[in-house]
């Protein structure tokens, strides 16, 4: 066991996993090497890419027992794919299959049988909900490895998480496999996670339910990465894939987290013209986009760009020339995918573009400000979005530690309390985002900047804000709810939080029945 | 004493542990957590036992906390009355307060609690709330009725209902009543607080019917929703001429004093009693709105 850069203890190896490297600090590991490279493939004229059935697709590509295969969430908890091409595999009789999805949602429940009857063995990936939990029960006998976007991409090109076969669920494909987003019944914008994927698997398979003549345009993955195509009745369910125009929130006590956020912006000096700026799409987020856009129309400020998963709310900010670009690696609503196909200067981005730390530049890197939730922030401002306070599983990291670790500002916005859960803690059950890599916590009790930011803190010393320590905010939830009880582990580790950079940063232990 | 403002009174459901627990989060001068309307019958008991428990683990800190018991003519009144005093609440708001027999009882209960948890005798305030017909037609004397009442609560809805009167956003058929209580108010000394504006997506009637109160005199509103509370407070806000000249008033009544002089002129006005008490209220807005640090 090493202790790590935060204080976790970290196992040096892990049986089927191998060798650990320990979390060294943000922006510590300098990598060496080359990147990864694919087989060298070639196409003769006249042979068709187009198959009849995935099944055929997946004896071509050779998925044999102990592969890797991967897929991306680009449809959210409405994808289908997944599901398709795991329950081909079980009739094909194909076992000990390593997933490495960009994600998987509640939507993917049906494959926990493919998990039970050992077609699926391994998980490189985001697992939201069911699938976490069965991995918090202790199912694998290898722990889930949970990479961020852009940790995500850094692995793929480095050769750290090699893929074998890629399956794109393709919105629209060309039958020399030419794919985009934007179009066709499940049309989800962007395809920003699975670029690396497509450019670096052994095999790619796109699989649409939306089979046009050759060449479609746009063209977000080139034909030069796709080696078939399939067509297949339906990719997705249109009702998860993109939701609805989302509103501001209502919740007075997520507006007025909201509200100070923005304030702390302002006073933060960051909010000028060239400013660049992401949010997610919860309600808080949304919100603070909303009071950000309000002061940069009252002072006619002009962004440079909004970036990460892109709303409506971004859409309309771009419209009204607030932003110059949107840089979007993930359409969240249908206004957005509209816009990508419109607008010049909504621009796709690939999630190495995005947040890898290990090319020759990510965008967060330029990023002045990013709004970030947590489930839980412990008083050295680590923050924890994997595990709930019951110790289960039950988020991906997303892009959490990609942008805290690039942007200028890194702010934290969340109600002290969740249901009776405080959430500032001594500890976090999990280090998901390392807290040198935080600046300001925003709750409804007060706002809390990290100490090391002492420049940002003599400016907003300067304002009206109710300023605190985070200790202080700590005791004031405990005094209210009582200190909560630390969830039980066994020693089975069930999942590796991995930095960014490759090193691991937290492990996830088998909770305690 | 500095005096209290009493901009925005936030109306907080008794019933609901959440918005009970942040109640004091969202900037209001005063909260009143409603025994009340907002509670249902087969809920009193329930309600009037979780906000005696918020009372005496919440910290609201500077926020004046106030309780709207149920009317002492009901059964609940008095059981209110009697769990929620001991937990020390700055206020009791008294609704469909009627006459000053009304305001006797409850500082008459009040005085037995006080001196039962050893508690100054006239620590906990008292504001009637007038709603009715009758309550209007004795509101001089329910304003007096005791050394603890400090503010006059108006309850529009309940009064038009009452009276038979349209109830309308215009509020032409309240004027006569808004001053009636306004009056009754400046003559005992306390504030006047109006009614709730009920339509919360509405922020421009509400900034309309604040200024119209605030011009007729009012020293702040009740209000339903925590974002109706900025709408309000900068209406009460002052303005930077405003601030200016009642900060110079106040130097010019100083320099007076420190000159041992009787009569304090400012621009070649005189400045009496009325014109500092003015000076020194447009400071105190100022000073909650955070425009200026110090009187």
């Amino acid at each position: 066991m090493a202790i790590n850069a935060v204080g976790r203890e970290i196992p040096e190896e892990i049986k089927g996993v191998g060798e650990l490297n320990p979390y060294q600090g943000a922006f510590k590991t300098v990598p060496t090497g080359n990147k990864m490279s694919p087989n060298i493939s070639m196409q003769k004229r006249g042979e068709t890419k187009v198959l009849n059935s995935l099944e055929e697709a997946i004896k071509k590509v050779g998925v044999r027992n102990g592969m890797t295969i991967s897929f991306h969430h680009h449809l959210r908890n409405g994808d289908y794919v997944v599901a398709m091409v795991l329950d081909t595999l079980s009739n094909l009789g194909i076992k000990n299959i390593t997933i490495a999805p960009t994600a998987l949602f509640p939507a993917h429940k049906s494959i926990i049988k493919h998990i039970k009857s050992g077609v699926v063995t391994a998980i490189q990936g985001s697992v939201n909900g069911p699938i976490g939990r069965i991995a918090s029960e202790g199912v694998f006998d290898v722990p889930v490895i949970l990479r961020s976007h852009g940790g995500r991409a850094r692995a793929i090109e480095s050769g750290d998480l090699p893929i074998d076969v890629a399956f794109i669920a393709a919105p629209t494909a060309d039958i020399y496999g030419n794919i985009n987003g934007v179009k066709g019944p499940s049309a989800c914008g962007s395809l920003g996670y699975i670029v690396a994927d497509a450019m670096y698997a052994d095999k790619v398979v796109a699989i649409t339910d939306n089979l046009v003549d050759y060449p479609v345009a746009p063209i977000s993955i080139p034909q030069i990465y796709v080696d078939y195509v399939v067509k297949v009745n339906k990719i997705g369910d249109p009702k998860g894939i993109v939701s609805g125009t989302l509103e501001i929130t209502r919740d007075p006590l997520r507006l007025l987290i909201a509200e100070r956020a923005a304030s702390v912006i302002e006073a933060s000096g960051l909010l000028r013209n060239g400013f660049s700026f992401q949010t997610g799409a919860g309600g808080i987020s949304l919100a603070v986009a909303y009071h950000i856009r309000k002061i940069m129309k009252q002072h006619s400020i002009v962004g440079s760009f909004g970036s990460g998963g892109i709303t409506a709310y971004f859409v309309r900010m771009l419209e009204e020339k607030l932003f110059r670009v949107l840089l979007d690696v993930q359409s969240f609503d249908i206004e957005a995918v509209k816009s990508l196909i419109r607008n010049p200067n909504h621009l796709e981005m690939s999630a190495s573009f995005y947040a890898n730390p290990h090319n020759k530049g990510c965008a967060v890197n330029n990023l002045d400000i990013i709004i970030l939730g947590a489930t839980q922030i412990d008083t050295d401002f680590n923050v924890n979005v994997n595990t709930e306070s019951d110790g289960v599983l039950l988020h991906g990291i997303g892009g959490h530690m990609d942008t805290a670790a690039g942007a200028k500002l890194t702010i934290i916005v969340t109600p002290l309390l969740r249901g009776r859960i405080p959430i500032v803690v001594d500890k976090v059950i999990t280090i998901t985002t390392p807290g040198e890599t935080i600046d300001v916590l925003v709750t409804e009790r007060g706002i809390a900047v990290n100490p090391n930011r002492k420049d940002l803190l003599q400016r907003l010393k300067k304002t009206r804000l109710p300023l605190v320590n985070i200790e202080d905010l700590k005791k004031e939830a405990e005094k209210m709810t009582g200190k909560p009880e630390v969830p039980q582990f066994e020693n089975k580790i069930i999942g590796l939080v991995e930095y960014r950079d490759g090193t691991i940063i937290d492990v996830i232990r088998q909770v305690r029945k | 004493m500095e005096k209290r403002l009493r901009r925005t009174a936030l109306y907080i459901p008794g019933n609901n542990p959440t918005m009970i627990q942040n109640a004091g989060i969202f900037g209001a001068d005063s909260i009143v957590l409603d025994l009340e309307d907002a509670v249902s019958i087969e809920e009193k008991d329930a309600a009037r036992i979780l906000l005696r428990n918020a009372l005496r683990t919440i910290d609201y800190k500077n926020t004046e906390v106030v309780v709207r018991i149920n009317p002492l003519s009901t059964p609940y009144g008095h059981e209110d009355l009697k769990v929620i005093a001991r937990e020390k609440p700055d206020a009791i708001r008294l609704p469909k307060c009627e006459s000053v027999e009304d305001v006797q009882e409850a500082d008459k209960l009040l005085t037995k609690i006080e001196e039962n948890i050893e508690l100054k005798e006239g620590t906990i305030k008292l504001m009637p709330l007038i709603e009715s017909a009758k309550g209007i037609f004795n509101v001089f004397e329910i304003a007096r009725a005791s050394q603890r009442v400090v503010a006059l609560n108006f309850g529009a809805e309940d009064y038009t209902a009452d009276i038979g009167a349209e109830r309308t956003k215009e509020g032409k058929e309240l004027l006569d009543i808004r001053a009636r209580i306004l009056l009754a108010a400046r003559v005992a000394g306390i504030d006047a607080l109006d009614s709730v504006f009920g339509d919360i997506n509405d922020e421009k009637g509400l900034i309309e019917e604040t200024k119209f109160i605030k011009q007729l005199g009012f020293n702040g509103k009740s209000i339903i929703h925590p974002c109706q509370i900025k709408p309000v407070h900068q209406i009460f806000t002052p303005s930077e001429d405003e601030i200016k000249y009642a900060q110079r008033v106040i130097a010019a009544i100083e320099e007076a004093k420190a000159k041992k002089s009787g009569v304090i002129a400012l621009d070649g006005r005189m400045i009496d009693a009325p014109v500092a008490s003015r000076a020194r209220r447009i400071l105190a807005f100022a000073k909650a709105a955070g425009l200026i640090s110090v009187i």
